[in-house]
């Protein structure tokens, strides 16, 4: 059998981890050949979606390099990637996927030789964890099926909103010229993730056939109570509908998938 | 001192009291300030699904209520606000008022929602009692008045979202609390209740079982706008209950919970969400248990019946003593005693009926009112002034006027604004300011000139529908002159952009292309009226509801349908014509037929509000049922035969009430505004309103040797005795339901539970060693009577429960009186010689009622009381307008529930009254006398009853043809969908008119 080879993705920074990596080239620093590097302007740029898209297609690591604080060539868009990671990492916990499958690094532009220590350290931390588990022949269904969720849930406007709205309101001023604390955005967005996961998991779920709460409460592992909850502002929002009622038990099923006005 | 009086009114709180009086006063020339705490008005009535005992939708009856309140122009609907203080006295107050920032402009809020659904921030939604969410940015429901949204700072997080996407440009974060004055002549208090809270009953575990429910949450749970959309589930699991247990009194005749009176209401709606439940869910069986079953009011008691027999309903006479959880299941044990026995039963849900509470922080409110509570923290009326705070000039109404269900509510609402305006009368009509309009373009023979204004209600319908394109199909069209796209058509500028173009193309037609003429229309009429043109030259195509907020992923088809109504409303435009209200001259003069308490205080009500009344009682005495009633219930101790000598002393002293003893009523004549009576001594008068206040008379029974035996007497009998100290009993036996609730005469007669209280108390003050035995069936002791209940039963008086299987018997053994009992606890036939044996005999309708009925063309209850014209929301008004009912008349009742319809059937009368020119709504039935043979066809399916058979001379010949009457008909077009001959029609739908859009709607576009 042949050893695993982790594939890994990396999101550089342009101005940063990008020049980091040139100057690991010119420097001729060494580092495993898993990794495969993707350009982009700042890492503030990449889209949630990218993250979880990846694991999904199969890669067994996802490496983000940005500047480092206050270094950011424009300015906060570090920060801002920043908590984009963190939220990833919050929906990556409750999709059952290992978080040290994804990472955030600093890396200065003058920095060739910590690059190459990066991907070396990331590539042995990704190899001890073994496959991606739901790539290969025999994936994962469960966590699967929380990736595709997770997609879902990062693809909405609640997230989205919330996380690139997070540094001006807790860093800086909402429109009441006041700070709004971490605690409170992260217990926020805490519930916005969870609520959303299991949201999304339930449309999924109820995309192939017509699901009772309780069905879905053994599937999902969560209370029947919550998941009435998530139902009721679904039915709300016009994406699950209420197919029939077996005995005393109302099944659901998604609405079809609609094309946005 | 008239010269400080100030015109206008301000009324704490909008639930369905509030508006109901602000409605009355703003109709009758009086400007009112409708404050509420809420961001929009509507209360509790704006949450229930249905209604009993007519199971209406609520918020179908109630929403044209909302709507009118919130249009009406002489109303200002204050929304998050409370008072702060008052100064000054009755006719002039000034009061300093708080309102919370909305942080919306609400004169740049359309309420096109874009902003709720893009706030991030999802909270609990409490008018579905926390069952669903909203978000921080939100309106409390979809029918909301104002329909403005509002931004939740507590939930909000400040992130900006809803500014950026308001296209409106209304969301202003940095408002602030706002501070201000008014200055108003009279206040009416109907700040509502709230709920008891039902964790508090720990054995029922509320808040701890998950499928243990409040009645409110209940009521969401039916509710089609509720979280599930109508289908009934448990919160545990979403699966549809099939045994759902209703527990009575949670926090209602209970010292434990500190609410020891009754909350009225709560065994009707259970019954009713009961009903409702197994209604929506086929197989799902209820089951009640109660202590007594309070159906008092009219017909409730038919309802009662209906719950048991047709939607077989089990009813458990106990109180329920504990309820608990089976884990696994999530269902619940109830624990109850029932014929002696101990037994469990297991429910998949238990809903608790969840009693009245005073409106949170009622102390403050009072101190800064400056009005007095009753020992349970509502405010404190009497028997004789039910309405009145003891701060002259601040009246009340609602329930916190004392637990109450809607009708007497709405009854109680109507009979405060009338106090409210009776003591500023002088300055009716002062403080309204009657709209100017320009001169009417005639245009006669005009060929139509037709602009079309299409909205694109900020994304609403420019997000689906293509407008642009609509708006270059409408150019294309025949006849159309001008057509634009606008981003609000409701908008203040263009409003005033319709007015220019108007002038600017010489337009004669307007339509607006936008949302619902249910709602907008009435704007609309008057724009085009500023405009110079007929408002009738109006029309309205509903491209939102119809088309983009239906057909919201399907663009195409919902632009393409959005140009097929677009082309209806331009056919139909083109045959509009000019239509012109109809002026009705208004005797302003009342007529009062009855000379009892209702009818005294009505005859006194509306000659305090200025007007001429004639007072019609048959007897030569006034006072009616009130002669005979010489105490009452009451803290206050309330002498009824001196009051009733002073309410006569003040109806004979009034110069402007013309009192007609001896007197009855040969004929009416006439319509709203216009009626002439003649009565037996053949005066006639002329008058514009009708009060109907005959009163009812007390059952003579035949049974239990009434008329037998001089120790048999009924409790009217039994008061006059006591009163003149004739008697002291030293043992009776009182009989409960004596020819109420029985198969010939199903309803209860309401009062006599009470009464017998009263009179057993009477008997205990004067011989507290006296005997007295109770037989009853319910004891219906509502509301704050519970007290005298509990008094009467710690004094010893003994309550003892029969049935309709075991009614008692009454015999005389020589010259004994024997009353054979069975005991219900020991099953026993028990066997006692009172010294008295006291029946409660029935409150029954006048004989005669079926004359006046034929009289004044106005419909006779089942068990013959007058019948209203709805049930719920139209208490005291006659579907034949300009006609009202009050008193027992209308069912039994008590003293201060007789005076408050009394005074709410005047401030309905007066808003026909209070102008000399009454304006009529023009869109009515109109009789094409060539056409019409006089087949008479028409006549039985108007439900107005404006349509008569006339006959006059033509061309030496006798023609038959329909009159209508202008004052009754409302429009419908029944007469004009019966008439085969094309003789009627209805202005404004007429055949032509509805023809041209058929067509139109046909033809391929």
């Amino acid at each position: 059998m042949k050893a695993f080879e982790p594939k890994i993705v990396g999101f550089l920074c342009n101005w940063c981890s990008y020049a980091g990596a040139d100057l690991a080239g010119v420097s001729r620093f060494q580092y495993p050949s898993n990794i495969r590097i993707v350009r982009v302007m700042c890492s503030g740029r990449i889209d949630p979606l990218f993250v979880i898209e990846m694991f999904i297609q199969g890669a067994d690591g996802v490496l983000i390099g940005g500047c480092h604080p206050g270094d950011c060539h424009y300015m906060e868009g570090n920060y801002h990637t920043e908590r984009r990671v963190k939220m990833l990492k919050k929906v990556l916990e409750k999709s059952n996927l290992e978080l040290e499958r994804l990472g955030l690094e600093w890396i200065a532009a003058s920095e060739g030789e910590r690059f190459a220590e990066t991907i070396k350290n990331f590539t042995e931390q990704i190899r001890s964890l073994g496959p991606n588990p739901v790539a290969g022949e025999k994936p994962d269904l469960q966590i699967m099926e929380s990736l595709y969720a997770a997609r879902n849930a990062v693809e909405d406007f609640r997230l989205r909103t919330l996380v690139g709205k997070e540094l001006v309101l807790v860093e800086k001023e909402n429109v009441y010229d006041e700070k709004i604390s971490q605690e409170k955005i992260d217990e926020l967005m805490e519930n916005a993730i969870s609520e959303e996961l299991v949201r999304t998991r339930i449309l999924l779920l109820a995309k192939e056939k017509p699901q009772s709460v309780k069905g879905l409460a053994d599937k999902m592992k969560v209370p029947s109570r919550e998941i009435l909850k998530q139902i009721v502002t679904l039915r709300d929002r016009n994406l699950i509908r209420l197919e029939g009622i077996e005995g005393t038990t109302p099944l659901y099923v998604a609405q079809a998938q609609e094309v946005e006005a | 001192m008239s010269d400080d009086k100030v015109g206008s009114v301000l009324v704490v709180g909008g639930g369905i009291s509030g508006m109901q009086s602000s409605l009355d006063l703003a109709d009758s020339g009086f400007k009112v300030y409708l404050i509420d705490k809420l961001p929009s008005i509507g209360g509790v009535m704006s949450q229930l699904d249905k209604t009993f005992p007519t199971n209406d939708c609520a918020m179908c009856i109630m929403a044209p209520k909302l709507v009118g309140t919130g249009r009406h122009h002489n109303i200002d609907v204050i929304s998050n606000t409370e008072i702060e203080s008052i100064e000054g006295n009755a006719g002039n107050f000034n009061v300093k008022l708080v309102r919370r920032p909305r942080r919306i402009n609400e004169e740049k809020c359309t309420g096109c929602g874009v902003c709720g659904g893009k706030c991030p921030v999802e909270a609990i939604d409490e008018y579905n009692w926390g069952l669903t969410r909203r978000g921080a940015t939100f309106i409390r429901y979809p029918q909301s008045v104002p329909l403005k949204f509002m931004i939740d700072k507590e939930k909000c997080i400040g992130c900006g979202i809803c500014q950026e996407e308001c296209k409106a440009e209304a969301v202003e974060y940095d408002q602030e609390e706002q501070k201000f004055d008014l200055n108003v002549g009279s206040i009416i208090l109907s700040p509502g209740y709230s709920m008891f809270d039902p964790s508090l009953k720990t054995e029922y575990g509320y808040g701890l079982y998950k499928n243990v429910v409040s009645s409110m949450e209940f009521e969401r749970f039916l509710s089609a706008t509720g979280p599930f959309a109508g289908t009934v589930m448990r919160p545990s699991d979403g699966d549809i209950p099939e045994k759902v247990a209703f527990l009575q009194c949670v926090g209602s005749r209970d010292s434990q919970a500190v609410s020891e009176y009754c909350s009225s209401v709560c065994c009707m709606f259970a019954m009713k969400e009961a009903i409702i439940a197994q209604e929506h869910s086929e197989g799902l069986k209820s089951h009640i248990f109660f202590m007594d079953l309070r159906a008092f009011g009219k017909e409730f008691d038919d309802y009662y019946t209906r719950a048991q027999d047709e939607h077989k309903i089990k009813f458990t006479r106990c109180r329920v003593a504990e309820v608990r959880e089976v884990p696994e299941t999530n269902n619940l044990i109830i624990k109850y005693v029932e014929d002696g026995e101990v037994k469990e039963e297991e429910f998949n849900m238990v809903v608790l009926s969840t009693g009245f509470r005073p409106p949170e922080k009622v102390k403050e409110f009072s101190k800064t009112l400056g009005i007095d509570l009753n020992k349970y923290d509502f405010c404190s009326t009497g028997v004789f002034s039910p309405l009145e705070t003891s701060r002259e000039g601040v009246y009340v109404s609602g329930v916190f006027n004392g637990p109450k269900d809607i009708p007497d509510t709405v009854a109680q609402a109507s009979g405060a604004a009338a106090k409210a305006s009776s003591i500023i009368s002088t300055e009716r009509g002062k403080m309204i300011t009657p709209k100017e309009y320009p001169p009417e373009r005639d245009v006669l023979g005009e060929e139509a000139r037709i602009g079309v204004f299409i909205c694109h209600c900020g994304i609403n319908i420019g997000g689906v529908v293509n407008v642009p394109d609509v708006v270059e199909y409408a150019k294309s069209l025949p006849n159309v002159e001008h057509s634009e796209h606008n981003l609000y058509t409701c908008s203040e500028d263009t409003q005033k952009g319709i007015k220019e173009k108007i002038v600017e193309h010489n337009l004669n037609r307007v339509i607006v292309a936008s949302c619902t003429p249910r709602t907008h229309e009435p704007l609309f009429r008057s724009t085009t009226k500023e405009g110079g043109l007929n408002p009738y030259l109006f029309e309205m195509a509903n491209i939102r509801d119809q088309c983009s907020w239906v057909h919201m992923h399907d663009a195409e088809n919902a632009t393409k349908k959005a140009k097929d109504l677009v082309r209806m409303a331009v056919a139909k435009s083109r045959l509009l014509e000019p239509l012109y209200k109809l002026e009705l001259k208004v005797f302003q003069k009342g007529l009062v037929i009855g000379g009892g308490l209702s009818g005294m205080t009505s005859a006194l009500e509306m000659a305090r509000q200025g007007f001429e009344v004639h007072l019609v009682e048959r007897k030569k005495e006034l006072g009616g049922n009130l002669r005979n009633i010489h105490h009452v219930l009451s803290e206050k101790g309330e002498d009824p035969q001196k009051m009733l000598n002073e309410i006569i002393e003040k109806v004979k002293n009034n110069d402007k009430i013309k009192l007609h003893l001896e007197t009855t009523v040969k004929s009416i004549e006439g319509f709203m505004g216009n009626f002439t009576t003649k009565l037996s001594d053949d005066t006639e008068i002329e008058h514009g309103v009708v009060i109907v206040a005959t009163g009812g008379q007390e059952y003579k029974p035949s049974e239990y040797l009434y008329g037998q035996d001089d120790r048999v007497l009924t409790q009217m009998d039994l008061e006059g005795k006591l009163a003149k100290d004739e008697i002291k009993p030293n043992s009776v036996i009182m009989i409960q339901c004596v020819g109420s609730r029985i198969e010939e005469r199903p309803y209860c007669s309401r009062i006599c539970c009470a009464d017998a209280i009263k009179n057993a108390l009477k008997i205990k003050e004067k011989n507290p060693d006296a005997q007295i035995i109770v037989l009853y069936k319910d004891i219906r002791s509502y509301g704050f009577r519970e007290d005298y209940y509990r008094e009467a039963a710690d004094k010893g008086v003994r309550f003892i429960r029969y049935d309709d299987q075991n009614k008692p018997e009454v015999a005389k053994e020589g010259e004994d009186l024997v009353v054979t009992i069975r005991d219900p606890i020991l099953g026993e036939q028990i066997a006692v010689k009172p010294e008295y044996v006291v029946l409660s005999a029935a409150t029954l309708p006048q004989p005669d009622n079926e004359e006046l009925a034929k009289m004044l063309k106005i419909p006779l209850s089942k068990d013959k009381f007058f019948l209203e014209a709805h049930m719920k929301l139209r208490p005291v008004d006659f579907a034949t307008e300009g006609v009202f009912l009050c008193g027992l008349a209308h069912s039994p009742k008590f003293i201060d529930e007789s005076i408050s319809q009394a005074c709410g059937a005047v401030s309905r009368a007066c808003t026909i009254l209070s102008d000399e020119i009454m304006e009529l709504e023009p869109t009515i039935s109109e009789v094409i006398d060539a056409n019409c043979d006089g087949c008479a066809y028409c006549i039985d399916p108007c439900p107005f009853n404006a349509l008569t058979l006339i006959e006059y001379m033509r061309n030496k010949n006798v023609k038959k043809t329909v009159e209508r009457n202008e004052a009754a008909c409302k429009g419908c077009g029944v007469c004009m969908a019966t008439c085969p001959k094309k003789g009627i029609v209805v202005k404004g739908f007429k055949m032509e008119q509805l023809g041209a859009m058929v067509d139109a709607a046909l033809e391929v576009a």
